[in-house]
């Protein structure tokens, strides 16, 4: 079933909620480099994470566009909508 | 930011992480006395981080061969092959590749990083797929990157993973490029390659395998874990490198496809850079030669492999998850790492601090390289110095 953006938006911030840790106030606009401190690494462990989430995957090349945790929820409702 | 600010960031983070005076990256080598042994600042050293995993960089038929080369033929080409044209040597070099691995074709690289850079891209482009082991070399990363393709990286060593993902790509499994390495450069750890044929079969899918770290490693005659294995005639492309069992620098590519051939023809890193200069060809060709009757140098380089992976294991430094001439001990910051380093090499014995991001997990790893002509004096010397460190490094 095609999960719609809200849900992969409560999602993602489960997950990153477990990678800054509490007390971090997660918003669509929040910038995941430069708030969060994401960096590279931590942001293609993060993929392999919400990939088992979502039963996609995520090409490295389409993270390029994305700085907000907005555009990420985006780019995972795309994928999973064009996957089904 | 501007443009030059991203730079001073570095430069600060770098500063913050390392001790002033402390020179870990491109530590300067004064004197190399030979395969093993060098000085950095007033001390000798062990070389125990070079890759020299047969030790052949000081081989005499290497540096004959490389001396005669220059004589004959002079110190460089001054250019690529499409334009100044292949000598002989590099033409000898592809034959000689081809016949060891007894594939149709070769094709030779200026380096290593080129051979990946130059097969991945000239293979696939835009609209194709490239499915990449997670913990994948850098060099990998940039020609998939130089590619076009769609890249999308698997979970470390895990043929379940790939499947899934290939499942996922439907019809699009066809055009996809599965990368793995027979030898992780980091942690040591061998690709489950019989499982990874199986799958890339079952979707008709291509398989480059790079043997960078496990070319005269593995395997009765040294051709790596395709070797190793008997998967030779199931892996489509087969790149490595001249710069660590062979000593030299440079890279290959072999396969049975007639199509590698017009990698020639479309792949930029081939096309736009100086071919390899007569004193690597005719120091890598004897080094292959070397190699491939290498039995001893094998059968002893596996006893100093042992050696070291036990006793660090005894002494109970967290290693990697199997014996291989890269033996990393992990550890869990970089300041951890950072003491083992020094501490190393003020015993004399120099070795690779490896830290995050260039690191599987965001790990600290201090990486040791073993070779062949280690002596069982040089290889217990370190495992003392392991022992006696490790109180420093975890108190």
């Amino acid at each position: 079933m095609l999960n719609d953006y809200n849900e992969v938006l409560q999602k993602l911030c489960h997950h990153l909620e477990q990678l800054v840790g509490p007390g971090v106030e997660i918003t669509p606009q929040t910038d995941l480099i430069n708030e969060l401190a994401i960096d590279s690494v931590k942001l293609l462990n993060l993929i392999m994470e919400i990939e088992d989430e979502f039963d996609i995957s995520v090409p490295i090349n389409a993270l390029a566009d994305v700085q907000t945790v907005h555009e990420l929820a985006s780019l995972i409702h795309r994928i999973k909508a064009q996957e089904q | 930011m501007s443009l030059l600010d991203k730079l001073d960031a570095v430069a600060a983070a770098r500063k913050a992480l390392l001790p002033e005076g402390v020179e870990v990256f491109g530590t300067p080598i004064e004197e190399v006395y030979s395969s093993t042994e060098a000085r950095i600042g007033d001390h000798r050293i062990l070389f125990l981080g070079t890759n020299n995993y047969l030790g052949l960089t000081f081989a005499q038929e290497c540096r004959d061969a490389a001396q005669e080369a220059i004589h004959s033929e002079g110190t460089g080409t001054t250019g690529s092959r499409m334009a100044n044209g292949s000598y002989r040597g590099h033409r000898a070099l592809e034959r000689e590749f081809a016949e060891f691995y007894q594939c149709r074709s070769c094709i030779v690289f200026t380096t290593g990083y080129q051979a990946n850079l130059a097969t991945i891209s000239g293979l696939a482009g835009p609209g194709d797929i490239v499915l990449i082991d997670g913990d994948s070399h850098a060099s990998i990363y940039d020609g998939c990157r130089l590619s076009g393709a769609e890249i999308i990286r698997f979970k470390h060593n895990d043929p379940a993973d790939l499947e899934k993902r290939l499942r996922r790509l439907g019809e699009r499994s066809r055009s996809t490029l599965i990368i793995a390495e027979g030898i992780y450069s980091m942690l040591g750890d061998r690709a489950p390659l019989a499982d990874i044929v199986k799958v890339k079969d079952a979707y008709n899918s291509t398989l480059l395998l790079d043997e960078a770290h496990s070319l005269g490693v593995l395997g009765e005659t040294g051709q790596g874990l395709v070797e190793e294995t008997g998967l030779l005639d199931r892996v489509d492309f087969i790149t490595g490198t001249f710069s660590k069992s062979l000593g030299g620098i440079g890279g290959y590519c072999v396969s049975n496809h007639p199509q590698l051939d017009q990698l020639r023809y479309v792949s930029r890193p081939y096309i736009f850079t100086a071919s390899p200069t007569p004193a690597t060809i005719a120091s890598t060709r004897a080094a292959l030669r070397l190699l491939r009757e290498g039995v001893e140098l094998r059968r002893q380089l596996w006893k100093n492999v042992h050696q070291l992976y036990s006793q660090l294991k005894e002494l109970d430094y967290r290693l990697g998850p199997e014996p291989s001439p890269v033996i990393a001990t992990i550890l869990e910051t970089p300041q951890q790492a950072l003491a083992l380093w020094k501490g190393l090499l003020e015993n004399g014995i120099y070795v690779n601090l490896v830290l995050p991001p260039a690191t599987p997990e965001g790990n600290s790893l201090v990486r040791c390289s073993v070779s062949a002509v280690h002596t069982s004096e040089q290889m217990n010397h370190v495992g003392k110095t392991f022992a006696r460190l490790r109180e420093t490094v975890f108190q």
